[in-house]
């Protein structure tokens, strides 16, 4: 029985660290460093909780801007990564009660629904059942899964599974607490599997019935 | 060992954060439990497929556009 195994993690002393005193100390140009070590990550997580290009584009620009402004507020005792996914979160969000005006949103959206806490189509999927659509089908499928999950879910199973942060992490770049996270985690793990199930389950060819006499 | 334990033990075992007498007892419910054997792989199978494809690039004329704003900015400032 395999496991999914975490992402590799860095030792205490991150080489991040040396590049945050280097633009403390005025080398802007470490900054750059920081910006095109991150920049991917960052636009992944903003397209995901906006579900938007622009507001990504604008998120990304705003985060690593509020970033390099307040790297004097950087304690050091949290990793540069999980600092700034913090400050694209809330960036991301902000966003989102921009587009939707007069609406609140935040993370504790929608997450009462009781849809995927039982497991209901229990149908074993095909052995690799991404060989089965083109690539391009296959993200279109993923993006509209992970899109219809409540964005309380969503950001979680982005944060812990896609992006690698941990539980701990995670709950602390949310402000949640660690079994919320746990919680939020196996509801999302859960709807996105039963989601993809339609897609990915084993196809059932016509049932041949042997005549009678052979 | 029941399926509902086992669902709250799901996510514990998919990140290899249980005791080995534990495992061992989840091993033994997935063998004699076709449903949660199917539960476990798909769920497993649904995070590796995330983790593996990237669903947004940054293409990178753009990702070169951004930059140059973003350190424009920092070099005046903010």
């Amino acid at each position: 029985m395999s496991t999914i195994q975490p992402i590799a993690r860095e030792d205490e002393q991150h080489p991040d660290v040396a590049l945050v005193e280097k633009v403390r100390a005025g080398d802007v140009s470490a900054y750059d460093e920081l910006v095109r070590k991150y920049d991917r990550q960052v636009f992944r997580i903003a397209q995901h909780i906006t579900q938007n290009r622009e507001d990504a584009e604008d998120v990304m620009q705003d985060a690593f801007l509020k970033a390099y402004e307040k790297l004097n507020q950087f304690q050091g005792n949290s990793k540069f990564y999980t600092w700034l996914v913090r400050i694209a979160v809330n960036e991301s969000l902000m966003r989102l009660r921009k587009r939707r005006t007069g609406k609140m949103v935040s993370i504790d959206e929608d997450v009462e629904t009781e849809e995927g806490s039982v497991p209901r189509d229990l149908a074993d999927w095909a052995p690799d059942p991404e060989q089965n659509y083109s690539q391009s089908e296959l993200a279109e499928i993923l993006r509209r899964t992970i899109q219809g999950l409540p964005p309380g879910f969503r950001i979680v199973f982005v944060l812990r599974d896609v992006e690698g942060l941990s539980t701990e992490e995670t709950a602390e770049t949310l402000g949640l607490s660690v079994p919320a996270v746990k919680s939020r985690l196996l509801r999302a793990r859960l709807q996105l599997r039963e989601r993809l199930s339609r897609y990915f389950r084993k196809k059932t060819g016509p049932v041949l019935t042997q005549e009678k006499g052979n | 060992m029941t399926c509902t334990e086992f669902l709250a033990l799901l996510d514990d075992v998919i990140d290899d954060t249980v005791t080995a007498p534990i495992r061992t007892e989840i091993e033994h419910h997935m063998h004699d439990c076709e449903h949660c054997e199917v539960v476990f792989n798909t769920t497993r199978k649904t995070i590796e497929i995330y983790r593996s494809h990237e669903l947004y690039d940054l293409p990178s004329d753009l990702r070169e556009r951004l930059h140059a704003a973003i350190m424009a900015r920092c070099r005046k400032g903010c």
